[in-house]
């Protein structure tokens, strides 16, 4: 079951449909990382809403994802954890640590485009303003 | 038994099915939907491991009622290479494949009731429950 890349402006949105076996969680993340390089991306969203269980190897795919696409100059938000994925994400032992999550796509996107503010902040002069009107 | 459900394991395809017959035959015996998730995240890891260290093998899924709990009971076999030092294996973040570690403890936590019983060269037998109350 292949994952439905979108490409939203500057952003790349994988909606997760179903319950995805290890081989499709690794095809994602070859996918997402080609088409940060592609498409130029600045963020990526992963959809897990549709996500049956978070297990190890999806937990792990997940940070390589985001750690991947950081080094290719993307930020990854992961959006849509249920609260009994969550759960058992708990007892499992599994974190998602140094990787963004947030509520659902809407405030996975806010978050990126605070991201994207931020980098130009970064960018501009000592002392200096950026100028946004 | 007649409502004993056995699943081969030998493909990734496998993991996802017999986590999903296990969130089934948990529904089906009362279990909440957050328990249904849980005992899907611990057949995950279980077959999982079946498939990664031994290459293939079996869950069987059953239920058992005792007094007033019923249960849902995981048994996952392989005849693969067996695991030498069971105690380890058992520790978070103790990985033999550079993987997380926490498949078995993981389980472990997730279950009520976990048994692993494993010989080198012979195979390794995973028996795990999950109870609730009934009433
Ligand atoms: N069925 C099995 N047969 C043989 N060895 C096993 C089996 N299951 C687990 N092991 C051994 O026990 C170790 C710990 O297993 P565990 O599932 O906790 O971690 P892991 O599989 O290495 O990583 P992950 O966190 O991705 O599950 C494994 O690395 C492996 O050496
Ligand atoms: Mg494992």
């Amino acid at each position: 079951m292949e994952v439905p890349i979108l490409k939203q402006g500057h952003y790349l949105i994988a909606s997760i449909q179903s319950a995805l076996t290890d081989a499709d969680l690794s095809q994602l993340r070859e996918a997402l990382i080609e088409r940060v390089g592609r498409f130029r991306a600045r963020g990526v969203i992963v959809d897990v809403t549709a996500l049956d269980v978070m297990d190890s190897f999806a937990v792990r795919t997940l940070r390589d994802i985001a750690h991947m696409a950081r080094l290719r100059g993307a930020d990854t938000v992961i959006v849509g954890i249920q609260p009994e994925v969550a759960f058992a994400m708990v007892q499992l032992g599994l974190t998602l640590k140094g990787v963004a999550t947030a509520l659902d796509l809407e405030e996975g996107l806010a978050f990126l485009n605070q991201q994207g503010e931020g980098r130009l902040e970064d960018r501009r002069p000592p002392g200096g303003r950026i100028d946004r009107g | 038994m007649a409502d004993e459900l056995r699943l081969p394991i030998a493909a990734d395809v496998d993991v996802v099915q017999a986590r999903q017959q296990g969130r089934e035959v948990a529904a089906n015996a009362g279990f909440t939907s957050g328990d249904q998730t849980v005992i899907a995240a611990a057949i995950s890891e279980i077959a999982r491991n079946i498939l990664m260290y031994a290459k293939r093998g079996e869950i069987v899924l059953s239920v058992v009622a005792n007094g007033d709990r019923q249960g849902v009971v995981v048994i996952a076999r392989d005849q693969g290479p067996g695991i030498r030092d069971i105690a380890r294996a058992l520790q978070d973040g103790y990985s033999t494949s550079g993987g997380l570690g926490l498949g078995l403890p993981g389980a472990k936590r997730l279950m009520d009731e976990f048994e692993l019983t494993s010989a080198v060269g012979q195979g390794t037998t995973v028996t795990m429950k999950k109870w609730r109350r009934l009433g």
